[in-house]
């Protein structure tokens, strides 16, 4: 599947292959595994490392690591309310799972899992279900009011109790598709503008390299945007997850 | 919420052989034509999820065991000093308010305590100023009255003394003019010219 002649190979980044071979071949353990593993060493040290010295008034690190804690934890409580606490450790992890797989995926010969539809509908599949055994957890069968919301007509139950179900099923889809279409648009932009560069710099001598630059430019930019979706998408996946919470903690 | 991860951890450990026995089956991953994220027969996509969730519920049990408690306790001990501090400070200004007021009444009262000394003082001094200047004053009269008095007694001696003298001669005098004397006439004309010139 590597890209041959002059055709734009922009999907092969996204093949799946074996970590350190036969190694990673025998347990099924791809390079995108890896890239989650290292995204878990990293966040793990972060944390760890970055709050290991307790100091009172935080280095860079400290700073990070206790900033990105207090973001999160803020988003939860404002969200979810007090009782939010006991959730906040899974939309951190979420959260930062899923950071740290976007920014990570940007670096050069990396590999971006959030951009399989596999692993962010296994998320949103997990966040779902994760909800809906809290929403049961507190509120048992009366949990299911939740699909006729209080005072709306009766004659209007056969309309809206399908819409309400739809659209609770339809939660981890929306949620999986945003992340993982938002990344593999922004790396499939990123390999085709660079294989322009390429193209066009092998092609015309001198004015071919004068011509390359523009999508060079386009690719440095779009770089610097990727970086603000990494981020949004990460907020994004941890605000809903916050929001479903908070459904399922108040029911509307 | 653990025990799912706990759950699903366990479960997908216990695929693992049979996912060793697929891999041997099928050497290497495949890829058929379109998004590899799309080819969901490929069992490297499914394998994928599973150790996802392996190394998910990993993150998920340091961090709400190890990580964030540990930053919650850096946070929670920094809110502490904070408002300890807060408080300390709080303590002292509220210390140092009283020894002001303290310092304020002292103030105050070492004020009136001149005052009122500074008063007595004056009134004091005054006092006796003023005893003094009437026992002078006193004196004063008393000396003037003696001294007067000796001038009075003085001039009276002089007065009487001129008589004599006056009628001495006078009668000497007239004695020499006439050869004869007659003291009573002549002491009653010196009484006479006396009391005209208002020296008796």
């Amino acid at each position: 599947m590597a890209a041959e002649g002059k055709a734009i190979d922009a999907l092969s980044q996204f093949e799946l292959v074996p970590f350190m071979g036969a190694l990673g071949e025998s347990v099924r353990f791809s390079q995108s595994n890896a890239h989650m593993l290292l995204a878990f060493g990293l966040i793990t040290a972060l944390m760890m490392w970055g709050t290991a010295k307790r100091a009172i008034v935080p280095g860079r690190l400290q700073a990070l690591a206790e900033s990105g804690y207090e973001f999160v934890h803020g988003i939860v409580t404002g969200q979810v309310g007090d009782q939010g606490k006991k959730y906040f450790p899974f939309v951190f992890s979420i959260f930062m799972f899923v950071l740290f797989g976007n920014m990570i995926g940007l670096l050069p010969y990396a590999f971006t899992f959030t951009s399989h539809i596999a692993v962010t509908f296994a998320l949103a599949a997990l966040v779902f279900v994760v909800v809906t055994v809290v929403a049961l957890a507190i509120h048992g069968t009366h949990f299911f009011s939740y699909f006729f919301p209080e005072g709306a007509p009766k004659a209007l139950a056969p309309l809206i109790i399908p819409i309400e179900i739809i659209s609770y099923l339809s939660r981890p889809i929306s949620l999986s598709v945003r992340l993982f279409a938002n990344m593999v648009a922004g790396h499939v932009m990123l390999k085709v503008f660079a294989t322009f560069v390429v193209m066009i710099g092998s092609a015309a001598g001198v004015l071919g390299l004068i011509g390359a630059v523009l999508p060079m430019a386009m690719n440095v930019a779009l770089v610097g945007f990727e970086i603000l979706v990494a981020f949004l998408q990460a907020y994004v996946f941890a605000i809903l997850t916050s929001i479903y919470l908070h459904d399922a903690v108040h029911l509307h | 919420m653990k025990k799912t991860i706990r759950i699903a951890t366990l479960l997908s450990l216990a695929t693992l052989p049979a996912m060793a026995q697929v891999a041997s089956e099928h050497p290497g991953a495949t890829s058929s034509a379109g998004m590899p994220q799309l080819d969901f027969g490929n069992p490297w996509t499914i394998a994928q999820v599973v150790w996802m969730l392996i190394i998910f519920g990993g993150l998920y049990y340091v961090m709400a065991r190890y990580a964030l408690p540990q930053v919650e306790s850096v946070l929670e001990a920094r809110r502490a000093r904070i408002e300890g501090d807060l408080e300390s400070a709080q303590a002292a200004k509220q210390r140092a308010d009283a020894a002001m007021a303290d310092h304020q009444a002292a103030t105050a009262k070492a004020r009136a305590e001149a005052q009122a000394a500074v008063g007595a003082a004056t009134q004091k001094a005054q006092a006796e100023a003023a005893q003094r200047a009437e026992a002078l004053n006193a004196r004063l009269a008393a000396q003037i009255e003696a001294a007067e008095t000796q001038i009075a007694s003085a001039r009276d001696n002089a007065m009487g003394a001129l008589r004599q003298v006056a009628t001495d001669t006078a009668d000497a005098l007239v004695t020499r003019l006439i050869g004869r004397s007659d003291s009573a006439a002549v002491a009653a004309a010196v009484e006479h010219e006396l009391a005209a010139r208002g020296r008796a």
